[in-house]
């Protein structure tokens, strides 16, 4: 039988308490486990962005860091962050550019801009596409995402 | 550099139903649903769990050609969570193999496939055995106990040689490689290249094999219910009806029993418009097994089992006259398929497209194109993205420009010379090939004026004295779009040409779409919902659409070959008029007059010329749904209305297109800066601006992949080496630049709606422009480069300094 | 630690692996390219993160994050190559996570911490059952994913002298097709002096199985004033033969070595 280990953690405001498979990973915890489904899983090494998420205040990838390593974190999701509101300038922005496509990447994404308005880094769109450059878009191109995100944060005073 | 400015693009002369100052057509609606995917929303195959549904692991093929000598599974069938394993012999039995001809290209052969190996692998990668257990993971620790024993064979690896008579030939059936060849031809080839007055310039032009990368992979649910022998397949593709009449042929279920859901699509790009065994034999093992089985395929084994792409070496050669004019223009095409011909749309339309389309935005009195198309031990090859037209329009547009610069021309002014007049419509080209509405002129004009062509060059002069290389390329291009039956279904193909909309007024005075058309993104919906929108008067908020249901949409052909907006909007259009014509007959009873007093106008019967209310749309549903005993017993009114449309007397409608490139090659590390991206389409009548633009963009940036960093790289022995996203290299955000648009509007006279397809234009023109700007950025120093991807490498060869 | 050195060197610690920021060990658990039985997961460990001055040289705890470092005010004081160095790792989102001394423990030949560490002669801490071992960084690393450390034995923290407090001069550069992605080749160049180069280290990365050193090179640049003239970078990119490369998938040996010259000159330009 497979290992499983007593985690206690916050998702969305939510505390949580579970026996995880010691070797589950964080975003299939979410997705498999608590039915969380809006974060995606696009590559499984790290790479493509699709599963980042918001893990004490800082965004990690979700495939690359274990549940059972979650034990006491806090953790927002793209869906908690859409409810709570934190994401209302990206959505609003995001909709007017038509910054995604099939939507994929985009809670990912929406998650990576979110934090580089939080730190007031999105000053220009060089930057944008820097902090930007770690999350895969197969459809749009990237320019309408940095243009989402451009307004996003000016709109949130942080530009 | 210019940042890209929103595109409002002028109606075409003269105004008319469409022009109206408060159409939705024309206009940047948003999205229907957008919200729901901003906000984690989304509904995607990997989402959907079903009560006792279990899951499936593959075991593929290490080596690129084997022969499976025996499969042990008693280890992993023994293994925790295992609820079954199968071997491709087991599943053999259960379905009748893929075949991936089509009779209208002559000649076309590929061997009987099975999803599942049987007795011989030919590509690494190819399943070989599947497990089913109760959960991935798990069945991923068993499959690793699977013991096979292969004998490995020679690999047919290099396309160049397989044809040669020293080289094994993989299907003993054939006596060679050989898939399909064929010559297209027109004019006096010969004389024009031994016109003396004539300048000859030849080139070999060699295109990577690549990929599609759907962030979401591929992945399938199958269902199975046995008392009704009904098969649901929980489908992340592009043509569910294709898939529908494929599934129910192969696994012998009536088609009527065979449901095919699509909801939402993480990308798609013709990848996942294809039949492959390891989706097919998931529905085999969830009929055997009678549970739910999901499957989705991982990164590591999409590079190896989604259809790649391209990998081709082009010979070509141009005869020029001294003032500029093409005369002549021959091509030699060799391409590698993998095993098969893939099903049902087989590998050879690649090919026949670059022999078709080649050359296609000039007028070319003399052309001659021989393409060749050989089996190899690789994953298989198949339409993807642009299919075609990226190694088409560079192939020209390379051709053009190294003519250009024989003859002392400018590049653009070559063109300009060559380009097919605006006037000269209708068109056949020396091989046969009809072209309409087309605006090649006008489409250079207004780029040369977009991009600041002079001011450009001045500057690119400038810097190079100040040793700075930078350069300017061009790429003229002409698209494929809403493709008639003479593309597939007159080869035999289960595939739609034709789309249908059924069109239906709710009680409520709202209206539900339902169309054959399919949304992996692209805006299907969102076109469907502004035409239905704007023919019936209503706000687009009462309009919602339903597609991707086999059960439940008319039959069509899906979204793919930049199909949609021209075939399924044309339907919508169409099913929109018959209805509102439904409701007026019904309004004109109810309030008794004419018809042709009456209009239709936010959500209400208006008077056509006061345009004062008469009834809304919902008093007038509810009194023919509730209180039809208030209308005359003659009348039995019909508030649906279904209208199917396909392209008739064009094989396909083209729209035309020019881009050009700007960049800076770093000459001593061979590192490609792009500055600037400039785009002028003519995709006819434009539905949705931004829609247009964000299609356009992202094909120029998957083009800019092609041209720059994507490459399936195999060993001599067939070992696929990039099998992860840090190998193979897709374009990110940090490299990307921005892209200005601009369009000219031809509508196309083989519809009401007039709109073409924009999808591939920008994949099928960025990589030759692209090749064209390093080219010209390197001609300081004598150097050029036909071999894509351009990586560093190859930027330091061409100087010779590696 | 204590009971992260027993779980590791417990009997059943063939196949046990340590898990530390988890950014490169993760894909090769998920690709199934590792499949160790048991994992220790170092994070909970106390006293392991954190930079701190310690008079002779910064002290940086294995467990320190990159993020950590790039945020630092002890780095951007003392350790500005390591700043400049970190902003090349991968994204924000990896930086979060992956830790200094999984950097090096990992030793992949691409990266950046392994060079930087030797380019300024750091000393890597490490604590076994047996004891604490100091290695300095240059002897550290042996090849591709291969370093000094032990079976059950864990990296616990990195010292960067200080270097007498002498003036310290530093460049780097990296060439990499995409932002982030790991170097096709890098270089970093570190020496001390007042308006000279003594003891100078020229370490290039992404081009050999390991960190590697151009000794020729350094012998031409030592001593020299600054800023260095073209004679002798010429002189230096002259010297710079001979060198252990490995070919990637993208670029061949012969590449890796012009790229490798190209960033000699470019960053001993950049030297004042």
């Amino acid at each position: 039988m497979e290992k499983h280990i007593p985690v206690t953690m916050t998702v969305n405001g939510e505390r949580i308490s579970r026996d995880v498979a010691v070797r589950q990973n964080l975003v299939d915890f979410l997705r498999y486990e608590l039915g969380l489904t809006g974060s995606h899983v696009g590559c499984e090494h790290g790479v493509c962005g699709a599963c980042t998420l918001k893990v004490d205040g800082s965004t990690v990838r979700g495939c690359l860091m274990l549940a059972a390593q979650a034990d006491g974190a806090e953790i927002w999701t793209i869906e908690g962050l859409s409810q709570n509101g934190e994401l209302e300038h990206l959505h609003e922005a995001f909709e007017r550019h038509m910054a995604l496509q099939c939507g994929f990447c985009t809670p990912g994404m929406l998650l990576t801009a979110n934090e580089l308005i939080e730190r007031g880094k999105a000053k220009n769109r060089e930057e944008v596409r820097e902090y930007l450059s770690g999350n895969y878009c197969r459809c749009t191109g990237y320019q309408a995402i940095v243009d989402a995100v451009m307004d996003a944060a000016k709109a949130a005073g942080k530009r | 550099m210019a940042q890209a400015e929103d595109t409002n693009p002028q109606p075409a002369a003269p105004l008319n139903f469409f022009d109206r100052p408060n159409s939705y057509i024309g206009r940047s609606v948003p999205r229907p649903g957008i919200k729901r995917l901003l906000s984690g929303g989304g509904r995607y195959v990997d989402d959907i769990v079903l009560p006792r549904m279990v899951h499936a692991v593959y075991v593929r093929s290490p080596h690129a050609h084997a022969r499976i000598k025996s499969i042990d599974l008693e280890a992993v069938k023994a293994a925790d969570g295992v609820v079954a394993v199968f071997t491709g012999a087991e599943i053999k039995e259960h379905i009748e193999p893929f075949i991936g001809v089509l009779t209208h290209l002559e000649g076309l052969r590929s061997a009987p496939q099975y999803p599942v190996a049987v007795e011989f692998a030919r590509w690494q990668g190819e399943p070989v055995a599947l497990v089913i257990a109760d959960t991935r993971a798990l069945g991923e620790d068993a499959a690793m106990l699977a013991d096979i024993e292969y004998e490995p064979l020679p690999a047919v690896c290099d396309m160049t040689t397989a044809l040669d008579k020293d080289t094994p030939v993989i299907h003993d059936e054939f006596d060679s490689n050989l898939a399909w060849e064929r010559v297209v031809e027109g004019g006096d080839v010969e004389a024009a290249f031994n016109d003396g007055d004539n300048v000859i310039v030849e080139r070999v032009l060699n295109f990577a094999r690549h990929t599609g990368v759907t962030l979401e992979p591929r992945g399938t649910v199958a269902e199975y219910e046995p008392h009704e022998n009904r098969l649901t397949i929980h489908y992340n593709g592009q043509a569910p009806h294709m898939m529908q009449a494929v599934y129910a042929k192969h696994l012998g279920i009536p088609e009527e029993n065979v449901r095919i859901i699509a909801r939402d699509v993480g990308g798609s790009f013709g990848i996942k418009v294809h039949t492959y065994g390891d989706e097919v034999a998931i529905a085999v093992a969830a009929r055997l097994l009678r549970r739910p089985i999901k499957y989705i395929v991982d990164r590591f084994e999409s590079f190896q089992a989604d259809i790649h792409a391209r990998d081709h070496r082009v010979e070509a050669r141009i005869a020029v006259s001294k003032d500029g004019k093409i005369k002549g223009f021959e091509m030699d095409d060799l391409t590698g398929i993998g095993p098969y011909s893939m099903y049902p749309r087989s590998s050879a339309i690649e090919c026949n497209q670059v022999l078709n389309l080649t050359g296609g935005p000039y007028d070319i009195p003399a052309y001659k194109a021989r393409g060749r198309v050989v089996f190899q031990n690789k994953t298989m090859m198949c339409q993807y993205r642009a299919v075609g037209h990226p190694v088409a329009m560079a192939v020209s547009e390379v051709m053009a420009d190294q003519a250009a610069r024989a003859v002392g021309l400018d590049p653009l002014e070559f063109r300009r010379r060559n380009l097919v007049p605006d006037d000269a419509y209708p068109f056949t080209s020396i091989t046969g090939m009809k072209f309409a509405d087309l605006s090649h002129q006008k489409c250079a004009a207004k780029l040369e004026e977009l991009m600041n062509y002079e001011g450009l060059k001045k500057e690119r002069d400038k810097l190079r004295k100040q040793g700075k290389y930078r350069g300017l390329g061009f790429a003229a291009i002409i698209e494929v779009t809403n493709p008639s039956p003479m593309f597939y279904g007159v080869g035999g193909a289960p595939i739609s040409a034709q789309d249908g909309v059924t069109v239906r007024l709710e009680a409520s005075g709202a209206v539900h779409v339902q169309a054959s058309i399919t949304e992996q993104g692209q805006g299907a919906e969102t076109i469907l919902t502004q035409i239905v929108a704007d023919t019936l008067g209503l706000e687009p908020e009462r309009v919602k659409v339903t597609t991707g249901d086999t059960m439940v949409t008319p039959y069509g052909g899906g979204t793919w070959g930049s199909r949609g907006t021209g075939i399924g909007g044309e339907a919508a259009l169409q099913a929109g008029l018959a209805l509102k014509g439904q409701l007026l007959d019904v309004a004109s009873v109810m309030l008794q007059t004419t018809v042709d007093t009456l209009d239709l106008e936010g959500g209400k019967v208006v008077d056509k010329d006061s345009r004062q209310d008469r009834i809304a749309l919902d008093e007038l549903a509810r009194t023919v749904y509730y209180r039809a005993n208030e209308l005359p017993s003659d009348i039995q009114p019909e508030l649906v209305a279904t209208r199917h449309y396909r392209v008739k007397d064009f094989p396909f409608v083209f729209t035309n297109g020019i881009m050009a490139s700007y960049l800076e090659v770093d000459v001593d590390t061979g590192m490609i800066e792009l500055l600037g991206h400039w785009v002028v389409e003519d995709c006819g009548r434009v539905i949705n601006p931004r829609a247009v633009d964000e299609q356009i963009r992202g094909g120029v940036i998957q083009g800019i992949g092609d041209v720059l960093y994507e490459h399936c790289i195999y060993s001599p022995e067939g070992q696929l080496l990039t099998t992860t996203m840090a190998d193979y290299l897709v374009p990110m955000a940090g490299e990307m630049p921005d892209i200005v648009i601009d369009h000219v509007e031809t509508p196309t006279s083989t519809s009401a709606l007039g709109a073409k397809g924009a999808g591939e234009a920008g994949t099928a023109g960025a990589p030759g422009a692209i090749l064209n700007a390093i080219n010209d950025a390197l001609s300081p120093f004598d150097a050029a480069i036909y071999d894509q991807p351009v990586t560093p490498e190859r930027v330091l060869k061409a100087l010779g300094k590696v | 630690m204590a009971e992260a050195l027993a779980l590791l060197n417990g009997d059943d610690s063939g196949d046990v692996a340590a898990l530390a920021g988890g950014q490169s060990l993760m894909p090769m658990l998920n690709l199934r390219l590792a499949t160790p039985d048991a994992l220790v997961d170092l994070n909970g460990i106390e006293g392991l993160a954190g930079l701190e001055d310690e008079g002779e040289h910064i002290r940086i705890g294995a467990l320190t994050r990159h993020v950590d470092i790039e945020t630092s005010k002890i780095a951007a004081k003392h350790l500005p190559l390591f700043v400049r160095a970190v902003g090349e790792i991968a994204h924000a989102a990896i930086r979060h996570r992956g830790t200094l001394g999984g950097s090096l423990a990992l030793a992949d030949p691409a990266a950046e911490f392994p060079a930087c560490c030797v380019a300024c002669g750091a000393v890597i801490v490490t604590q076994s059952l047996t004891g604490e071992r100091r290695i300095a960084a240059e002897d550290f690393f042996h090849g591709i994913f291969h370093t000094e450390l032990e079976h059950g034995e864990l990296i616990t923290a990195v010292e960067i002298p200080k270097h007498g407090g002498r003036a310290e001069h530093w460049g780097f550069d990296e060439i990499a097709r995409r932002k982030g992605d790991y170097a096709t080749a890098g270089l970093v160049v570190f020496g001390t002096g007042k308006r000279a180069l003594d003891d100078p280290r020229i370490v290039l990365f992404g081009v050999g199985e390991k960190p590697l050193r151009v000794n020729a090179a350094e012998a031409v640049i030592a001593g020299c004033r600054l800023p260095v003239s073209d004679e002798v970078i010429a002189e230096a990119q002259e010297a710079m033969g001979g060198l252990e490369l490995i070919e990637d998938l993208h670029s061949s040996t012969a590449t890796k070595a012009h790229l490798a010259k190209v960033l000699l000159g470019r960053v001993l330009k950049t030297l004042s």
